[in-house]
């Protein structure tokens, strides 16, 4: 990735210092021209799958039904046919479900980082009576499957009369994430170092303060990382989206659109291809736009020893 | 500008019965630059964690000129602190790392500028504003963490032992900057460290705590020739001063063949107290070679060591003679320390009687270790 930096030490040697670090070493036999060889084969053959759907995805309907995409080659045919299809056509209409989809994800990842940055700044830094126990018990809900409060959370939604409505999936989505979201928040947060929390104190910060300029910042890679994760996570439900949204209805997302046109239409490949492909290149979108925040050495230069 | 006032503070750590600091009554002088130092653990830095309002004050009171501080929280009280690792801001520049405290009090910019580009003048910075920490060098970085205590104009500095991650000789120079720094910009100031030399040579006034347990605050002067016990005695000076268990026989101390003339007031003291034992100490550069054939006064010593240092020679030997093995045993230092000529040093293995200069020995009760003043 070109965006992570490097750090000082996988400099050494390169200026003109005559250091091997273990690390050095590792490298330069990863780098050796035998290891780059079995890389770029696995490589090839972990993506070619993927490849193969993305050439089918173009193909006109008649050729992907009749032979496989390495004919591609052969015949070289592309249309866009497939693409205007899935997403615009009248059986199919893919693009409300990406809108749906951008507008199930979003705020279940907005909501439960939010609320797990504040929950793990006071887990991490405030003192309060029974702090360690409630910690302990916020990531205990961790072990309750999520199987099991689907059905009593359904009842819960249809009682209050939600069903039908984004919430119950920004609820759910929410709920589940939150335990793991202020555990793995936290541990990034008793990071920093204390004298930093110290020094903003004795300037002047108060929590809120400390939270805004010194916090936020210094935890932005643990952020980024946790909102990648929650965002493939939602992006790619399918059991949560069934329970609350099912397949067809006005809040269903995009997978379980998806999971429809294979159930249905199982001899549709060319809507298959093309609204995988559609499915697929959000979330790299994101994964691509958050990787930049995945730096390492962010601490460097703040406290010595 | 203000004094800083300690009122029977105590604080006791939870879970744990000794105070970590024990009834400190402490009064630092307006302008004043007063070191706290003692060995790891005595709760120096606890007490200037109390003054910061990092540390919670279980009894007593802490008064910032005349302002009860106690349960201020640290935000409130005007103070600035340089700490141990700097605790710079590391997604910050040096400009915003300075400015900080500024810009959370609403300082104007244009003000905001104004101070940090002063400090950074003052301190040598102005190149680095632009920076982050993590392009800095360690005695940069030192300064940066200066610097963000200087632009705030504080009532009071509080240092934890700001030099002890710089190299030996970064360290003797940047002593004396903060040092004149101090005294030009006259704030208060409360400094910590574990180095002795440190604290003579900065401090106005030097406050050696040991356990908690505040021993004495004096100059550094008054510290080296008036210890007020045993502790403060072995504490302070380098070498070490020589601090042995005598007995006392004949008007004299006596600890096998080492003898060490004692005055009246001192063995009637001794003798109200009940004992016949007394704690002598004498400075390295208090012993002077005698004459063998002097009437048996005098410490003979077997010269192990000679650590020549141009100006000064060090001698480190052990006692010698047929009570040698009880001698050490009574001495509270590893080795007996003499300062000589360097260029009448006597050799490895030499032997050698000391005679420690007149008025020049430190009495200590050798019940509790308070000083017993001739």
């Amino acid at each position: 990735m070109s965006a992570v930096q490097s750090t000082p030490e996988t400099r050494e040697g390169w200026d003109g210092t005559e250091t091997v670090s273990p690390s050095a070493r590792a490298r330069k036999r990863l780098s050796s021209p035998g290891a780059s060889t079995a890389a770029i084969i696995i490589a090839v053959l972990w993506t070619l799958p993927t490849f193969g759907l993305f050439l089918s995805s173009f193909r006109p309907e008649e050729e992907i039904k009749n032979n496989g995409w390495w004919n591609w080659f052969t015949d070289p045919q592309l249309t866009l046919e497939n693409y205007r299809e899935v997403l615009f056509g009248s059986r199919t209409e893919l693009s409300t479900y990406v809108i749906n989809s951008v507008a199930i994800t979003v705020p279940s990842v907005v909501i439960p980082v939010s609320l797990a940055l504040l929950a793990a700044y006071a887990f991490a830094w405030m003192k309060f009576p029974f702090r360690d126990t409630l910690f302990v018990a916020v990531f205990a809900l961790q072990i309750v499957p999520i199987q099991i409060a689907l059905v009593p959370l359904l009842q819960i939604f249809v009682d209050v009369g939600l069903n039908g409505t984004f919430w119950p999936l920004w609820i759910a989505h929410s709920t589940f994430a939150l335990p793991l979201a202020v555990y793995l928040l936290h541990n990034f947060m008793r990071d920093i170092p204390v004298e930093l929390i110290e020094a903003a104190r004795v300037d002047g910060a108060g929590h809120v303060k400390i939270f805004g300029t010194i916090m936020l910042p210094l935890i932005m890679p643990a952020i980024a990382a946790f909102c990648v994760f929650q965002f493939l996570w939602v992006w790619n439900d399918l059991l949560v989206a069934l329970t609350f949204a099912g397949s067809t209805s006005d809040v269903a997302p995009l997978t379980a659109r998806i999971a429809e046109l294979v159930g249905t239409r199982g001899t549709e490949w060319h809507l298959l291809s093309a609204g995988a492909f559609v499915a697929m290149i959000i979330p790299v979108l994101v994964f691509l736009t958050l990787q930049r925040f995945f730096v390492r050495g962010l601490l460097a230069g703040s406290v010595k020893g | 500008m203000a004094t800083v006032t300690y009122d029977k503070a105590t604080r006791i750590y939870p879970g744990q019965d000794a105070p970590a600091v024990d009834n400190l009554d402490l009064t630092v002088e307006d302008g004043e630059f007063l070191v706290l130092v003692g060995p790891s653990g005595c709760g120096k830095s606890t007490s200037l964690r109390m003054l910061a309002g990092l540390e919670e004050v279980d009894t007593g009171a802490i008064r910032i000129g005349d302002r009860d501080v106690t349960h201020i929280p640290p935000k409130d009280r005007d103070i600035a602190m340089v700490f141990q690792n700097y605790a710079l801001y590391p997604h910050m520049t040096v400009a915003a790392n300075m400015g900080f405290a500024l810009k959370i009090a609403g300082t104007p910019k244009a003000e905001i500028q104004r101070r940090v580009m002063e400090a950074a003048k003052l301190l040598d910075l102005v190149e680095y504003l632009d920076r982050k920490p993590k392009a800095l060098s360690g005695g940069q970085r030192q300064r940066v963490a200066m610097g963000r205590a200087i632009v705030r104009e504080p009532q009071v500095f509080l240092m934890d032992e700001p030099l002890s991650n710089l190299d030996a000789k970064l360290r003797v120079s940047t002593r004396t900057q903060i040092a004149s720094l101090q005294r030009r910009l006259g704030i208060t100031t409360v400094y910590v460290t574990h180095d002795q030399i440190e604290a003579m040579t900065m401090g106005d006034r030097v406050c050696v705590l040991k356990d908690g347990v505040l021993q004495q605050v004096n100059t550094p002067l008054a510290l080296y020739d008036k210890p007020a016990n045993v502790f403060v005695a072995g504490f302070i000076g380098s070498p070490a001063m020589n601090i042995a268990t005598f007995d006392i026989v004949d008007g004299k101390a006596q600890l096998g063949e080492a003898s060490v003339p004692v005055p009246t007031s001192v063995l009637s003291a001794v003798s109200a107290e009940d004992s016949s034992t007394l704690t002598i100490g004498f400075r390295p550069e208090s012993l002077v070679p005698a004459s063998s054939d002097n009437g048996g006064g005098g410490i003979p010593v077997t010269v192990d060591l000679v650590e020549e240092l141009g100006a000064d020679a060090y001698v480190y030997g052990h006692p010698t003679g047929p009570a040698a093995a009880e001698q050490v045993e009574r001495m509270r230092s590893e080795a007996v320390i003499a300062r000589v000529e360097p260029r009448m040093a006597p050799n490895k293995g030499d032997k050698v009687v000391f005679a420690v200069r007149e008025g020049e020995s430190h009495f200590f009760s050798a019940k509790t270790g308070e000083r017993i003043e001739p």
